[in-house]
């Protein structure tokens, strides 16, 4: 298993669990977008807390589901990225397209 | 260069392998006694070499990925990535952030996380031949509880 997924009130929520390479990425994206297809939410909420390794699969999967999202009117945001896996998000500027979920002390920033 | 010690790893091209890939080269690093940050950032930018070995290398096919460790006197990893795949076109476009040929599923990003994360990356490639890709990596010593005694 590779995803856990809550599903209530029109938003779905998808703990990522595990490694993400291209590998289990698939299987992952396979998972959340037939969830995607079957229920149209309006909020995709993509938990990073579980994740302990990612190369740029992880980014990847965060980008298709953002244009599968944007083309059915929801949004995505990503949320509890581990402190290990920060750098490769800064990297990517994935943050531009808004999806970044920050909670707490950061959302001071 | 005096080369301390190395190992060698050959496998199937085929994207199971990936998560093995990384958790040998790591292994192999660990007598190193490296960070885990120093450590996570090789497992990154090794699983960025293969899965482009896999995806784009060999595409649809199965080949051989070769891997080739290199630890050298004072600290140093040089990690060689090589396959015998469809190789690389233009490699200064293929370098470029956000450039991809693997779809909307990739993000472009792999050589951009493979120069951010490692020292040193040199990329090789024949058109027809394949691609080798070289990575070097100093790993700070450290002094281990039993030094300070």
């Amino acid at each position: 298993m590779y995803v856990q997924v809550i599903l209530s009130q029109g938003e779905l929520t998808a703990m990522l669990l595990g490694d993400i390479d291209h590998h289990t990425a698939r299987e992952m994206r396979k998972e959340i977008d037939a969830l995607i297809e079957k229920h149209h939410p309006t909020l995709l909420r993509l938990d990073y807390s579980a994740v302990q390794f990612m190369d740029s699969s992880g980014i990847g999967l965060i980008m298709g589901r953002y244009r599968l999202m944007r083309l059915i009117g929801g949004t995505v945001l990503v949320c509890n990225v581990p402190p290990h896996l920060k750098r490769l998000i800064d990297l990517s500027g994935i943050g531009s397209l808004g999806v970044l979920e920050y909670k707490g002390k950061e959302a001071l920033k | 260069m005096n080369v301390i010690n190395e190992m060698k790893i050959c496998f199937d091209s085929k994207s199971c392998n990936e998560a093995f890939a990384r958790s040998a080269v790591s292994g192999f690093i660990l007598q190193l006694d490296p960070t885990i940050a120093e450590l996570s950032d090789i497992k990154t930018a090794v699983s960025e070499a293969v899965t482009n070995a896999i995806v784009h290398g060999y595409s649809n096919t199965i080949g051989d990925v070769h891997i080739k460790v290199q630890i050298i006197e004072g600290g140093k990893v040089i990690i060689q990535v090589k396959d015998k795949g469809v190789g690389i076109e233009n490699i200064q476009q293929a370098m470029e952030p956000m450039f991809t040929t693997g779809g909307s599923e990739r993000a472009g990003l792999g050589f951009a996380v493979m120069q951010s994360f490692m020292d040193k990356v040199k990329v090789t490639s024949k058109p027809g031949r394949g691609t080798t890709v070289t990575m070097e990596k100093y790993i700070m010593p450290r002094f281990s509880a039993r030094d300070s005694i």
